[in-house]
């Protein structure tokens, strides 16, 4: 436990201390690149081993700092939970730490300030490691705003572009929104509790009524954090316009950190909890995978449709999550504890997959300084490597077996198979529907990375810039080798990890998962081996044997040569790149049959005499129906407030003068 | 309760019921009137199966009388009678289009979960059967609603309100051994005269404003009549 | 099956075993490889093939007990299967003619739809056998007492029309055509030649194999072998082998009475099925199991 506190705590001093070491990065631009990027490796290192020492320990340790206001000490907790999270944001900020020198360097020529962004992405990490260690809810609060701030000036990292200061700003907002909701719902706990350690909060005798208004705070606090859809809009405008490996970070781990919060919020400190919230997520989990993925199919910017897939994947964690909710409701807390394995499992898959496909964008926005699909094509004889850690990704992320997105998707199907234990039959009969949704979207998203891979790295070159692109320099490829390599070991073993990652519901329910685990660890059996089993390790081996017997088999015969010929081209002439299906047409077939759930605007314009062109452009509907009224109203507000502003120096004092008058009025 | 443990006729009508349900989820997407016609016809046929098999189960003979009664009339005369109008309407050609057929096809969805969750509080172990048999005829019920809700046309709204008359009759059949012969009569010739009426309404209908799109049915409304 | 069909055309027909001897000759010939294709090209046919290979494996034929249906239920079947349809979409879409992109499009697009569908009467038989193992669902129904089941009903009907689109037969895809615009399966194999050809050729004939016995054993398992004892599995081999005939039969009549419907139809063809899955559940949960 002493280690674990020490490398947590070396950790954020570390992190601390690279942000310190960035302001440098103002006179001498390559500080950020030598010094700064390299400590957020050892960041990362310190925070995996923390983790993972707290989670093979399996104790629970209080500490109080002797910092904090003072009668409100700050204390800090490490558990399971927080190790498995501290575990997840240390291994992404590893491979950071190794793919951002190369990816950096690009920006020592440019205008924007460097130190703001070593800064900013240090005080980012100490931020979300704090919030993972907090044990009271102004600890907690002040590393959560921390992590805000930070992450907000590295959106607006590249301020010279209007959408950048405009996504900048929409985050900035809608973090604050979400902060209020959480703040209040620490609010309800910490009345009843009296007192704002999580000890107390923890204690507090709460009626149902002020637990469910505890939850729906939660949930809009850290859904709007998590990007739920509804709540999402600042997202998929964010997380592309922050430079790639902080993408990377953003999406992996920020929205793991979102979901840690509910987690301990709702598992932990809330205690007893009720089904129908289950249901509540559970939907909202349903929508935004949905809207997510049919979103993220649709866009041609590849770091915006990662964005929108972090939707759908947030999506798929917290239909998982809803499900934990609704077993521990109607008292199956082993089913609990399977589901939130799940959705523990797809949070470090995410941020393992989600990450190694951001750095996989960065790379190829390094290389050929395009974002937008349609310009691509033919990379992966230009990048190989990238190419390769792509490819996994894709597969991971599409929930393929043997891969480890497939063993997270796997598990909450079998928690929802489940269902047929509960008691209610309405239950019985929603839980399959989003199981389906759950179906539905992972189809939907091999599609859409089919789509992507297909266009990037395959066919050829769309544009000059693009055929001309060079590899990526060899600390990016190795930052993603690492994720690569994590994404298949944590898909060819799964049953270690489970067991590992079992200790968490062992510590929050007091049930772990010793079925899962029974047959060894070779194979998976989340309830009973005669229900379901499944052995990554062997399949991997099946299919390599397969796939080795058929190329050996056909090799053997005489005709080994391969001639190389032109493709048919229906005997018309030879084919330009131009022919190539673009991605605009491979997302067609869903735009059409989907088309109320989008806000299309397709057409065929006139750019000059001669020349068509086909546009398409798709727009949020939500954003019209939810966002769009508000704005609106706040305006109009803002609008009638501004009247007060008049200039007169006599009135703002005749104001002031009222206010003290009411503010006397109220104390006596 | 577990499907094995009930007697093979019961299993048997739950399984009519089933289909019921399907054919009524049919009526309800069918774009075109005379596959309509064909699919209410089918739902009539398995009312009557289902009617025959609680009768052979040995709740009374009447039933008997009622199945083929209900045979006669559900899955041959009325249709017969709905399909020489649509023809005589000219309408065997015609296709309604029906806005959004996924969200009809969800709502009808979540109505069949909705009048599960109705018929829930009834716990008794051995009502269980007449239980599920009334959800899936609420759920007919609400669907035959539903589609006179979402059609615009008129012959669409007629087969509507006759799904709905079905489910009723199911709900009435399965689960209480049905009702008295003369109720029984009674209703049975309140809907061939229902369908009279139907056939001159649309007659009419047709005559006066040369559609049977229901949707140009608001001349009561002031507002209406304002934006003319 | 093609034979059934030719008859039914009024033709003659190819013996039973020309799609194999069709593969022989395959095998013997010349791969020609386009230019610029790059080396995925050419690894996909034994990844699609290994893939659909071992979800075969993992499906049960003649006997229940399989070693290999430990190691996979129908969750990873059907993952292994869309590991095969991702590696099939990507290779289609490797040499860049405007083919392969729009066959992987169209045939993701039919597979996404599919899928939930296909859940859905998963879901029903494993709610019923409790269980996600293809043995021990096969041993449930053998098990179990006659029960006529609605939901049964439905979640066979649900796989048959998830299996038809899955397989690419008429009326979602023709597996015959080479037309350009009405073909999905085939465009994607447009490039492909001799060897290559061959193991994309044969993977698609065990898909087909696979939705076959996997609905023939879930629904009718009498015949099929409890025990791994020869006599057992001799009963089990012509059981599964006469069932296969009759419902090869019948998909021969179902695609010379039907017509290729249009893609933008199929999505309706696919809601149907999936109507069909959420009928099943719910009849399940509604008809079958009060509590």
């Amino acid at each position: 436990m002493i280690a674990a506190w020490v490398a947590a705590t070396a950790a954020i001093g570390l992190a601390l201390a690279a942000a310190l070491a960035a302001l440098g990065a103002a006179r001498i631009p390559s500080l950020l690149r030598r010094l700064a990027l390299p400590l957020f490796g050892l960041v990362g290192v310190a925070a995996a081993t923390a983790g993972t020492l707290t989670l093979l320990g399996g104790g629970v340790d209080d500490i109080q700092l002797p910092l904090g206001l003072p009668w409100l000490p700050w204390r800090l907790r490490l558990d399971a939970l927080a190790g498995c999270f501290l575990t997840l944001i240390g291994l992404l900020t590893a491979a950071v730490g190794i793919y951002a020198p190369g990816y950096v360097r690009g920006f020592e020529q440019g205008r924007d300030s460097l130190a703001m962004l070593g800064a900013g992405s240090g005080l980012f990490l100490a931020g979300m490691l704090t919030v993972v260690l907090a044990a009271d809810a102004m600890l907690f609060m002040v590393a959560w705003e921390l992590m805000s701030l930070a992450s907000y000036f590295l959106v607006v990292f590249h301020h010279d572009q209007p959408a950048s200061r405009r996504a900048a700003f929409l985050y900035l907002l809608m973090a604050h929104v979400g902060g209020l909701a959480i703040l209040l719902g620490f609010g309800v706990l910490a009345a009843f509790g009296h007192g704002f350690e999580f000890a107390a909060l923890r204690a507090a005798p709460l009626t149902p009524g002020w637990a469910t208004l505890a939850f729906a705070l939660a949930l809009l606090g850290f859904g709007m954090k998590a990007g739920l859809v509804p709540l999402h809009a600042w997202l998929p405008e964010a997380h592309p316009a922050a430079p790639s490996h902080i993408s990377a970070l953003m999406s992996g781990v920020m929205l793991k950190v979102a979901v840690y919060g509910f987690i301990r919020f709702t598992f932990d400190l809330l205690g007893e909890v009720h089904w129908q919230w289950g249901v509540a997520t559970l939907a909202l989990g349903s929508v935004s995978a949905l809207y997510g993925v049919l979103m993220a199919l649709l866009q041609n910017d590849l770091k915006r449709l990662l964005a929108w897939s972090s939707v759908e994947n947030m999506g798929i964690l917290f239909i998982a999550l809803g499900l934990a909710l609704i077993f521990l409701g109607e008292g199956h807390a082993g089913l609990g504890a399977l589901a939130l394995v799940a959705a523990l499992l797809h949070a470090g898959n995410h941020a393992l997959f989600k990450g190694l496909l951001f750095l996989g964008a960065g790379a190829i926005l390094h290389s050929t300084h395009e974002r937008d699909l349609e310009q691509m094509g033919g990379l992966l004889r230009r990048m190989p490597w990238t190419g390769l850690f792509f490819l996994i990704g894709c597969l991971a992320i599409a929930g393929l077996p043997p891969l480890n997105g497939f063993v997270s998707e796997w598990l909450t199907f079998q928690a929802a198979l489940q269902s047929w234990q509960l008691d209610s039959g309405v239950l019985r009969s929603l839980i399959p529907v989003a199981a389906a949704v759950l179906a539905l979207t992972s189809a939907l998203a091999a599609a859409g990375f089919v789509r992507v891979y297909g266009i990037a790295f395959l066919g050829r070159a769309r544009s000059r810039h693009v055929r001309r692109a060079r590899p990526e320099s060899r600390g990016m490829r190795l930052g993603q080798g690492l994720l690569a390599a994590g994404c298949v070991a944590a898909g060819l073993l799964p049953t270690p990890l489970i067991g590992v990652v079992a200790a968490v519901p062992e510590q929050l329910l007091g049930t772990g998962l010793p079925q899962a685990t029974a047959r060894g660890w070779l194979w998976l059996t989340p309830i009973a081996p005669e229900v379901a089993s499944y052995s990554a390790p062997a399949l991997a081996l099946a299919l390599a044997v397969a796939m080795a017997v058929a190329a050996w088999a056909l090799r053997r015969g005489a005709l080994r040569r391969v001639r190389r010929g032109d493709p048919w081209d229906c005997g018309f002439g030879p084919l330009t790149t131009r022919m190539q299906y673009s991605a605009t047409a491979f997302a067609q077939p869903v735009r059409r049959v989907f088309a109320p759930l989008f806000a299309v605007d397709a057409g065929v314009e006139l750019e000059a005499p001669g020349r068509l062109r086909y546009r398409v452009v798709i727009g949020d509907r939500l954003w019209k129906l939810l966002y769009a009224p508000f704005a609106t109203a706040t305006d109009g507000a803002a609008r009638r407030v501004a009247r007060l502003q008049s200039g007169n120096v006599r009135r703002y004092l005749g104001w002031t003068l009222a206010t003290l008058l009411v503010l006397l009025w109220i104390i006596t | 309760m577990n499907l094995t443990t009930l007697p093979l006729l019961q299993q048997l009508v739950l399984l009519l019921a089933a289909i019921v349900l399907f054919t009524s989820f049919v009526l309800l997407s069918q774009a075109r009137l005379v596959a309509a016609v064909h699919a209410f016809a089918g739902q009539g046929a398995l009312i009557g199966a289902a009617t025959a098999v609680v009768a052979a189960a040995g709740a009374g003979h009447h039933l008997y009388f009622s199945a083929l009664l209900t045979l006669v009339l559900k899955a041959l005369l009325i249709p017969w009678m709905l399909h020489r109008l649509v023809r005589r309407l000219e309408l065997d050609r015609h296709i309604e289009v029906i806005e959004r057929p996924a969200l009809m096809i969800m709502a009808a969805v979540a109505l069949v979960i909705f009048s599960y969750w109705l018929v829930l509080p009834i716990v008794e172990r051995e009502l269980m059967f007449t239980r599920n048999i009334v959800a899936t005829s609420l759920a007919v019920v609400l669907i035959g609603l539903l589609m006179m809700v979402f059609r615009q046309q008129a012959v669409a709204q007629v087969l509507g309100f006759m799904s709905m008359e079905n489910g009723l009759f199911l709900a009435a059949v399965s689960a209480t051994g049905g009702m008295p012969l003369v109720v029984e009569l009674g209703v049975a010739f309140d809907v061939l005269v229902a369908m009279v009426l139907f056939g001159v309404f649309f007659f009419q209908l047709r005559e006066s404003i040369d559609s049977l799109d229901v949707d140009r049915l608001d001349r009561l409304s002031e507002l209406a009549e304002e934006r003319r | 099956m093609r034979k059934v069909k030719a008859r039914l055309q009024n033709r003659r027909g190819a013996p039973v075993v020309q799609p194999l001897r069709d593969l022989r000759k395959l095998f013997v010939k010349e791969v020609r490889v386009a230019h610029g294709a790059s080396p995925l090209f050419r690894a996909a046919p034994y990844v699609v093939f290994g893939a659909t290979l071992l979800a075969a494996a993992s499906v049960p034929l003649l006997g229940v007990t399989l070693p290999t249906a430990t190691f996979a239920d129908i969750v990873v079947v059907a993952g292994l299967l869309a590991l095969a349809r991702f590696f099939l979409a990507l290779a289609a879409m490797d040499v860049g003619t405007a083919f392969g992109g729009m066959g992987a499009s169209r045939e993701l697009l039919i597979a996404a739809l599919a899928e939930p569908a296909m859940l859905m009467a998963v879901f029903t038989l494993a709610m019923t056998a409790h269980s996600t193992n293809l043995a021990s669902i096969v041993a449930y129904q053998l098990d179990d007492a006659l029960a006529l089941r609605p939901s049964y009903l439905f979640a066979l009907g649900a796989l048959c029309l998830v299996a038809i689109a899955e397989t690419g037969r008429i009326p979602v895809d023709n597996p015959a055509t080479h037309l350009e615009l009405t073909m999905i399966h085939e465009a994607m194999l447009l490039e492909y030649s001799g060897r290559h050809l061959a193991l994309m050729e044969w993977a698609a004939q065990i898909k087909l194999a696979l939705y076959a016995a996997l609905i023939l054993n879930i629904f009718l398992p009498w015949g099929i072998a409890e025990t791994l004892g020869a006599p057992a599995l001799g009963i089990g081999l012509v059981a599964i082998l006469l069932k296969l005939a009759g419902l090869g039969g019948a998909l021969a009549v179902v695609e010379t009475v039907l017509a290729k419907m249009r893609l933008f139809r199929a999505p309706a063809f696919l809601n149907l099925a999936l109507l069909f899955g959420l009928l099943g559940l719910l009849s399940h949960v509604m008809l079958e199991v009060g509590r």
